[in-house]
Formats: structure tokens, C-alpha cells, sequence
């Protein structure tokens, strides 16, 4: 297939997209809409932020583009997950396998889980080249020390065989990293890489993640919760909300000048040392019911601007401009005052 | 490792001398004649009786006989069997093959047949697959091991005549297979559903996802991956069972007619020669005890999490 | 009732409000709410609710044999009945299923021979309960030296095989009746509670509201029996569920191997190892006690069962 040798960029094409993606979840109380037509892509060297709260539908969304998600319960009900062109969603289940850890991998929230905790490192990173690549035992072995040396874990050679648990939680994240890294994917995913670490030790694994796609010019998607995790590395950001993009935008565009009342509301809840002594913001309300999603805008209900067309139509997708109507390259937004929010 | 060994090993001797205390204690302190019995219908020779008490020191105090007793199992000295005068340990060297190797062929089947079924019911958790094997096992569960050993015997033995029904040599394997099918069934039927169990919950894991992530087919994650973490408890069971399958081996082998430690013990008791029966017992609780630790030190390969200090 | 006491075991961000809430008692209601969230799964499910009516029925066989069978499990009549094939047609009637060697009504003896399971399975598992609790309790809360001495004597008894620990009791006897059978299984049976018990109270004496309960200066007494018993509770029954099963089948094995009850006592066991010699002419000697037999073990191991995954939240 052509998935397997076409390394070179076709110009036109995006790396990795996700075209009006929809998955449901079957549950007891009906179908939960998890992802509800998210379309987003990303570039070779290019990092996109995934922003939105837990059950946002970023995660599923992450997970189907892998392939692995649990089915049933879910199920993915339409759109394309397009990778140089090619919609992975039609390939067979073999030639899907071999795309992920090779072309696509991903990097889990909680290394000490994702890890198995009865195999050592050693062996969890050098079954990459086993499986995909066809190394002997020794051979991979060899790799995987090659491998910890690249996300700087001391004496690589000695702690190869040593097990998950028996390495901090910074160094596990980065042995997942590595793992990820492993076969010099065109993409990676982060799932919240760096959730359920150390403050202090967030910024460096998150440091070696940017440093690590510069170098090997990768695409990178990465998913978080977290608006202060992406400001530094990320290039754009998605907002979802309820299962939906909510707004894209540049990073630092999106910082200077919200275009969805949600995004506002994210950024003014973060705390910032000049608002000292004042009641921080906060979103009124919770995130809705993947099974009762409102209708309307999925927002409406804890937005302090919803007007009667927010609870009937659901806004659609369209682009940001300036006052005057000029162009503001890569940004979009589903709100029908997206005006009022940016320019009022 | 050898520092834990070593503690583990010391531990045991409490534990045996309290086990077999209790024992003796039970088949010497408790009403019923060992000597009498000799007599069994007909009148006793008084003389005789006392006698023999005194030359197998059953008049002295029940605490200075458990005494002598245990310094005797220090040397290896189990004891005399009352009736026949031989040592105990030469008549458990004679019934232990048989035993031995109805214990193994009953093990191995438990092993390889309960880890199978197990497997196969955890990856088709909630199909007709999983719906069928785990009604086989509570069957086999519900069903007292000599309901089984006569079915097995009436049905594919006598009935259908598709294998020997009483075992007449039992140096021969074949003819071992249904009382050790018999003796397996139960733990199998526990092997199978503690498995099951496991790789359900296992299966769900996130280093599971991380593995279909990798790119690794199903098969390897299954094999590399699912049964290892999967099978950690299954050992711990399969340890302790060990020692219940050759108490196990008294009903089964009276029903198959077998001469191995389970009739030996059988008759042993109901002529209450108390020497062969605390023998035996002592033998089967040295076993217990040695296996459980097998099982720790062997807990400790298979999770690398713990660590033995 | 319940709402409030779950509302109550919400915990609440704030010291002292938490101190509160613990004082209010959060264990007991937190354990209430279990149970009685685990019935509400439960009566739902097939797999609890055909046990339970099996259970209810031969606790009634058991306590009123006579309302099932007008004849007695004792009668003899060789001359007519002797080794009579089963009438399977006559639903009920003593001939249904046949009479044995003694020309007794083998439907009668299944009868009169539930008693016998049931009384010694319940009776074993409330002294194995009563008495292993309350050792697994001591050693798991006190710890230290009560601890070491008290798993000491329970890895004593574990050392011994349990049925042929029994073996070596029963055999004493020579007329054994039921509370013979009861006492022997439960002086070698207690120690998998007590196990089970002192592994449960272990981790709840760790939990925040037994340390927040003594660090107010409740009792010592106080606490275990308002806060850790209820919550130590669910594992320990569960496992005791399970065990009554066993129990019954070590009855009944003993019995088959004639050491378990005496004549004139009526059970399964005995009558399954009388009929094991006449297995090539009359196999349905056999078959409808060891039928019963297993149905009545069964029943006890799949509402073990049943509990078992409705206590365990993380089933759900």
C-alpha cells in the first residue's frame, strides 16, 4: 500500500486529518455522543493543541485516529481519519496494525499503568523493533538503550533492565516517550503527557517533547486540559467542548483575542498573579451529558450570552475576521455572537 | 533471596511441630484403642494388650510420647506401624508412586486444561464460549469429587467401555487417566474460573491499550503481554491446591481402587493406627508447607513488583 | 433513611468538616448503603433470585420433611420394593425415584437427608463466622505480638489438610451425630475467615475515618464495632457464602467415606457410597441424591457468588 513507502510530502495534502469525525458510545442510558464531527489536521513540524475538559470527546478522538478504541462499546458512526490521504478507517485490520507505533504512535497520561509492570523497560521498547522491524533480541536491546540515552535517562545501559516501577514518574513518562519515538513516527499523539507528573518536572518532559519533534520533524497532537502546557510549544489550538470543536486559532492569537465565549471562560479561570485577592472566574455549571447533549449550541446552557437562537440552531463553523472583514488566517469559530466575543 | 529463604525456613518449624501437636494429639487424646482394635470382634489378651503398650510406649504421659515422637521425625524416624511392625517410612516409600503420580497427572491436567479454558472464557468474556465454560465449571464445582469418580467410572469406563474403570496397574498412565480426571475436576473447574476472572480484568488494562498502541498483533499482546500479568494469581492457587489434591487422593483412589498415601491413610484410620495416620499426615503438611514456599519465591518471577528482604 | 446517611458519607473539602461528618458516623452509612445498593442489583438478577428460592426450599425440606413425603425415609419393605426401578411419572409419590437395597424410598431418604446438609453447613459457617471474626479482628487491629501469635496458630491450623484433619477427629467417635460433624469441621475451618477478616481490618484501620475517629478519642471497642466491623464485613460474608458450600460437600464426603455421620442419621453421602456398589445394576441409587446433592451446592456457591460481584464496586 502506499501508506508504506511514500515517506515525501505531498504538497496539498496535510500529514494526519480528521475530517467529520462521529463516535458513539453504546450505555445503558442510550447512545453517548463522544465525538460529534470533529475535523482538525496537522502538519510535519507542526504541533497542534487539543483543548477541553474530560469528556470533550479529545481523548476518543485521539483514540480512534490509533485505532484503538474499545469496540463495542464504541463505535465510530462517520468521517475519515485521513493519513497522507488515505482514510485508515477503510484499511483492514492488518495493515492498520502495522501504521500504529510505525507511522502513529501515541504517549499515555499515566505511564506507570500504561507501562506493563512485569516486563523491564528494556524489553517493552526493543518489542517495537521486534514486532515492526524484525531485530533480534540483542539487537533490540541495543536500541532501547540507544533509545533512553535520546530522552537523557542516566545510565541507560544499567537501568534497561530494570522494571517500570522502579524508575520516578518523570522517567517513566520518558520511557514512554521513547517508546513512541521509537520507530521515528511521522505523528505523534500526547494524551495529557504530562497530567500526572510533578509540576516541576512537567516542564521538562514537555521541554523534551517539543525539543525531540523539532528534531525528528514530527507531527505532534497534543491533547490536554491544561491551557498554561501549551502556550509554549503548541503552533494552533482546537477547542472542543461536548464532542465539538468549539473554536481554532493560532496559539497566541487565540490568548490575545477568544472568539467562543467557552474559550473565554477557560482562560479567564486560570489564575494569574495580578488578579491577586480577587474571586477567581469560574464556568458556571458542568459539561453536559454525552446522552442529553442540549440542543442548540452544547454550550448555551452555562454561557452567559445565549440567546434564543443558541438553544435552537447549532451554530456552524465559520471563519474569523477582523472588524472590517479582512482575513484572520487560520481561525474559526462555532458561535453565532462570535463577533460580540472578539470584537466586543 | 537466600536471607528470606532462610528466615521462611526457620518460620516452618513452628508451624509444623504446632500441626502435627494437633494431629497427634487428636489420634492419641481422643477416645478409641489402637491395640483393641488389634482384637477387633473377638475378646482381647489382656496381657498381651499391655504388653505391647509398653513396648510402643503408649503408657507414658500423651505429652513425653509427642515428644519422642518428634525427636524421632528429626532423624527421619517416623515411627512403627502397630499391626505389621515396619517402619512407617517404608510404608509410605511403598505408597507413595502410586500417589505421586496420580497427583502429577492430575496437576498437569488442572494446569493445562483450567489455564485453557480460563483463557478462552476471559477472551470471549460474555459470549456463548464464556456462557458454556463457565457452566461446565460450576457443574464440576457442585459435583463432590466421588459423584464424579463414579460418573467417570460408569460412563466412558464401564458404559462405553472407552477406558479401564478400576486402575489394575498403577505404573500405568492410561490406566491413571480417569482417576486423575476424577481428582482434577475440582480445581480444575476453580483454575479455570480464577483465570477467567483475571484476564477479564487484566484485559482492560492500560498497558493492554498501550500494546495494541505498539502496533503488536493480538496474539502477541495476549501472549506477552495478557498472560503473564493474568496468571500471577492463578499461581498462588495452584500452590495451595498442591497439598488439598493429595487429601483429594483418599476419595479417589478408594473409588478407582489405588493403592497409594490415600488408602493407606483410609485404613490406616479406621483400624486407628495411629502411627501411620500422624505419619502421613506429618509427610503431607511437610509437602504443604514446602510448596507454599515455592509459590512465594515463585510469585516473585512472575511480579517483579515484590521484593523478598 | 439511607439518603441522608450517603449524603452524610460525602466527603466534604474542609477540615473541620470533615471531622464532622466521621463523627456522624460515615462507616456505618457508607456500609449500609453498599449492602443495600448491592440488594438492589441482586433481587434484579436471575443469578441471585433462582438460588435464593432454591435455598428457601430446602431450608423448608429441611425444617418440615414431613409436608414433602408421607412416608417414612426409614421404612423397609424388602419384599416388595427392593431395588424397585424409579416410577418417573408419579411426581412425588414415594416410588418416584425408586427404593434401595433396603427396600427404602429413595425419594423419602432425599428428604429426610436435607436436614442433615443444611444443619451442618449453616451451623459450621455461623461458628466458623462467630469464631474466626473475631480472631482475624484482634490480630488485624492490635497487630504487634497478638498478631504474631494469633497468625501463628492460624498457619498452624492451616497446615493441616482440612478433610483429612476432620478424618482424624470423626474417626474418634464412634457414634457421630450432627454436632459431632459440626464441631469437627469447625475447629479445622475457621482459620479462612480469620484470614480473610484480619486482611480486611488491616487496610480499613488505615483508612482516614478510623484515624480521624481515634484521633477524637473514641473507644477502642467503639471503634471496631461501629467502624470497622460493618465495613470489614462484606468480604468476610461473602467468602463465608462460599465456604457453606464447601462445607456441605466435606459432609457429605465424609459420610461416603463413613466417617461422617452414623446410622441412624439420614445423608446424602452415606446413601450415595451405599449405592456405589450396586453402580451396574441400579445407577439410579446413585444418581438422584448426588442430583440433589449438587443442586443444593450449587445453590450456595452462586449466591456466594452473586454477592460476591455485587459487593465488589469495582465489578460495577
Amino acid at each position: 500500500m502506499s501508506i508504506e513507502m511514500t515517506k515525501a510530502e505531498t504538497p496539498g495534502v496535510p500529514l494526519l486529518e480528521v475530517r467529520d469525525l462521529h463516535v458513539e458510545f453504546r450505555t445503558r442510558e442510550g447512545a453517548a455522543k463522544a465525538v460529534n464531527g470533529v475535523s482538525y489536521s496537522v502538519d510535519a513540524g507542526e504541533t497542534l493543541a487539543v483543548l477541553g475538559e474530560s469528556g470533550s470527546g479529545k481523548s476518543v478522538t485521539a483514540q480512534t485516529i490509533m485505532g484503538i478504541l474499545d469496540t463495542p462499546p464504541g463505535r465510530v458512526t462517520g468521517g475519515q481519519i485521513l493519513y497522507r490521504g488515505e482514510d485508515l478507517l477503510t484499511l483492514p485490520e492488518e495493515a492498520r496494525r502495522r501504521v500504529r507505533g510505525d507511522k502513529i504512535a501515541m504517549i499515555f497520561q499515566d505511564a506507570l499503568s500504561a507501562l506493563n509492570p512485569v516486563l523491564t523497560v528494556g524489553n517493552q521498547l526493543g518489542e517495537m523493533f521486534r514486532v515492526h522491524r524484525g531485530f533480534s533480541r540483542k539487537a533490540a536491546k541495543a536500541k532501547a538503550v540507544e533509545l533512553m540515552d535520546r530522552v537523557r535517562i542516566p545510565a541507560a545501559k544499567e537501568r534497561v533492565n530494570d522494571y517500570p516501577h522502579q524508575f520516578s514518574g518523570g522517567m517513566r513518562q520518558r520511557i514512554m516517550i521513547a517508546m513512541a519515538l521509537a520507530l521515528e513516527p511521522d505523528v505523534i499523539i500526547a494524551d495529557e503527557p504530562t497530567t500526572a507528573l510533578d509540576v516541576t518536572v512537567q516542564a521538562q518532559v514537555m521541554d523534551l517533547l517539543a525539543e525531540l519533534q523539532r528534531d525528528f520533524h514530527m507531527g505532534l497532537i497534543l491533547i490536554t486540559h491544561d491551557l498554561g502546557v501549551v502556550a509554549d510549544v503548541a503552533d494552533k489550538i482546537a477547542v472542543m467542548y461536548a464532542g465539538r470543536i468549539v473554536e481554532n486559532a493560532p496559539v497566541h492569537e487565540l490568548y490575545k483575542r477568544p472568539a467562543h465565549p467557552y474559550t473565554r471562560g477557560l482562560l479567564d479561570s486560570i489564575p494569574r498573579l495580578d488578579h491577586k485577592g480577587k474571586e477567581l472566574y469560574a464556568i458556571k455549571g458542568l459539561p453536559p451529558s454525552l446522552t442529553a447533549i442540549p440542543s442548540g449550541c452544547a454550550f448555551n446552557p452555562r454561557c452567559a450570552m445565549a440567546q434564543d437562537i443558541c438553544r435552537t440552531d447549532v451554530p456552524a463553523q465559520v471563519d474569523v475576521t477582523e472588524r472590517d472583514g479582512s482575513p484572520l488566517g487560520g481561525r474559526s469559530s462555532a458561535c453565532h455572537f462570535w463577533k460580540e466575543t472578539i470584537h466586543g | 533471596m537466600g536471607r528470606y529463604v532462610a528466615r521462611r525456613l526457620l518460620q516452618m518449624i513452628p508451624v509444623f511441630i504446632g500441626s502435627t501437636f494437633i494431629i497427634f494429639m487428636m489420634m492419641y487424646a481422643l477416645p478409641g484403642d489402637p491395640i483393641r482394635a488389634l482384637w477387633g470382634e473377638r475378646a482381647p489378651d489382656h496381657a498381651q494388650m499391655a504388653a505391647m503398650r509398653e513396648e510402643l510406649g503408649l503408657n507414658d504421659h500423651i505429652l513425653k510420647q509427642y515428644w519422642d515422637y518428634l525427636l524421632g521425625l528429626l532423624q527421619g524416624d517416623f515411627g512403627t506401624q502397630i499391626r505389621s511392625r515396619r517402619e512407617v517410612t517404608e510404608v509410605i516409600g511403598d505408597a507413595l508412586p502410586a500417589t505421586l503420580r496420580l497427583t502429577v497427572m492430575a496437576f498437569s491436567i488442572i494446569v493445562v486444561v483450567g489455564i485453557g479454558l480460563g483463557l478462552v472464557a476471559g477472551l470471549r468474556a460474555g459470549r456463548k464460549t464464556d456462557t458454556a465454560i463457565l457452566f461446565v465449571t460450576l457443574l464440576l464445582i457442585s459435583l463432590p469429587v466421588f459423584v464424579i469418580g463414579y460418573l467417570y467410572q460408569t460412563y466412558p469406563g464401564q458404559q462405553w467401555g472407552w477406558i479401564t474403570p478400576v486402575v489394575q496397574d498403577s505404573e500405568n498412565w492410561g490406566d491413571l487417566l480417569l482417576p486423575a480426571l476424577a481428582l482434577a475436576s475440582l480445581s480444575l473447574a476453580y483454575v479455570a474460573r480464577l483465570t477467567r476472572s483475571s484476564i477479564v480484568e487484566n484485559r482492560r488494562a492500560d498497558y493492554m491499550r498501550t500494546a495494541k498502541a505498539k502496533g503488536l498483533t493480538r496474539t502477541r499482546a495476549v501472549r506477552v503481554h495478557l498472560l503473564r500479568n493474568s496468571l500471577i494469581p492463578v499461581v498462588t492457587f495452584l500452590g495451595v491446591n498442591l497439598g488439598e489434591l493429595m487429601t483429594g487422593a483418599i476419595v479417589t483412589e478408594g473409588i478407582f481402587n489405588i493403592h497409594g498415601i490415600g488408602r493407606l491413610v483410609y485404613s490406616a484410620l479406621n483400624e486407628r493406627e495411629g502411627a501411620t495416620v500422624v505419619g502421613v499426615v506429618s509427610f503431607v503438611i511437610v509437602v504443604y508447607l514446602v510448596v507454599a514456599l515455592i509459590v512465594d519465591l515463585l510469585y516473585a518471577v512472575l511480579d517483579p513488583r515484590i521484593r523478598y528482604a | 433513611m439511607p439518603d441522608a446517611l450517603e449524603k452524610e458519607a460525602v466527603p466534604t473539602a474542609g477540615g473541620p468538616a470533615t471531622v464532622a461528618v466521621v463523627e456522624a458516623g460515615p462507616a456505618p452509612g457508607r456500609a449500609r448503603s453498599l449492602w443495600s445498593d448491592a440488594w438492589r442489583d441482586l433481587r434484579r438478577k436471575p443469578t441471585f433470585v433462582i438460588p435464593a428460592f432454591v435455598i428457601a426450599l430446602l431450608l423448608v425440606m429441611a425444617a418440615f420433611p414431613g409436608w414433602f413425603t408421607s412416608v417414612s425415609p426409614r421404612e423397609a419393605d424388602l419384599a416388595n420394593n427392593f431395588l424397585r426401578e424409579p416410577e418417573l411419572t408419579h411426581f412425588f409419590s414415594p416410588e418416584w425415584l425408586g427404593y434401595n437395597q433396603q427396600g427404602q424410598s429413595i425419594y423419602a431418604r432425599m428428604i429426610y437427608g436435607t436436614r442433615a446438609s443444611i444443619v451442618i453447613g449453616i451451623s459450621v459457617t455461623a461458628l466458623v463466622l462467630v469464631f474466626g471474626s473475631l480472631v482475624g479482628m484482634l490480630a488485624g487491629y492490635f497487630g504487634g505480638w497478638i498478631d504474631g501469635l494469633l497468625s501463628r496458630v492460624i498457619d498452624i491450623f492451616l497446615g493441616i489438610p482440612f478433610l483429612l484433619g476432620a478424618m482424624v477427629v470423626l474417626v474418634s467417635f464412634d457414634t457421630r451425630t450432627e454436632w459431632t460433624v459440626i464441631l469437627a469441621l469447625a475447629f479445622l475451618g475457621w482459620t479462612t475467615i480469620a484470614r480473610v477478616m484480619r486482611g480486611s481490618v488491616i487496610s480499613i484501620k488505615q483508612s482516614d475515618y478510623v484515624v480521624a475517629a481515634r484521633s477524637l478519642g473514641a473507644g477502642t471497642w467503639r471503634i471496631l464495632l461501629r467502624h470497622v466491623l460493618p465495613n470489614a464485613a462484606a468480604p468476610v460474608i461473602v467468602v463465608a457464602m462460599i465456604a457453606l458450600g464447601g462445607y456441605i460437600t466435606a459432609e457429605a464426603v465424609l459420610s461416603f467415606l463413613g466417617i461422617g455421620l452414623t446410622e441412624p442419621a439420614i445423608s446424602w453421602g452415606g446413601d450415595i457410597n451405599r449405592a456405589g456398589g450396586q453402580i451396574r445394576t441400579a445407577s439410579f441409587l446413585l444418581l438422584y441424591p448426588s442430583l440433589l446433592l449438587g443442586i443444593t451446592i450449587l445453590s450456595f456457591l452462586m449466591l456466594g457468588d452473586a454477592v460476591r460481584d455485587a459487593l465488589d464496586p469495582k465489578l460495577r
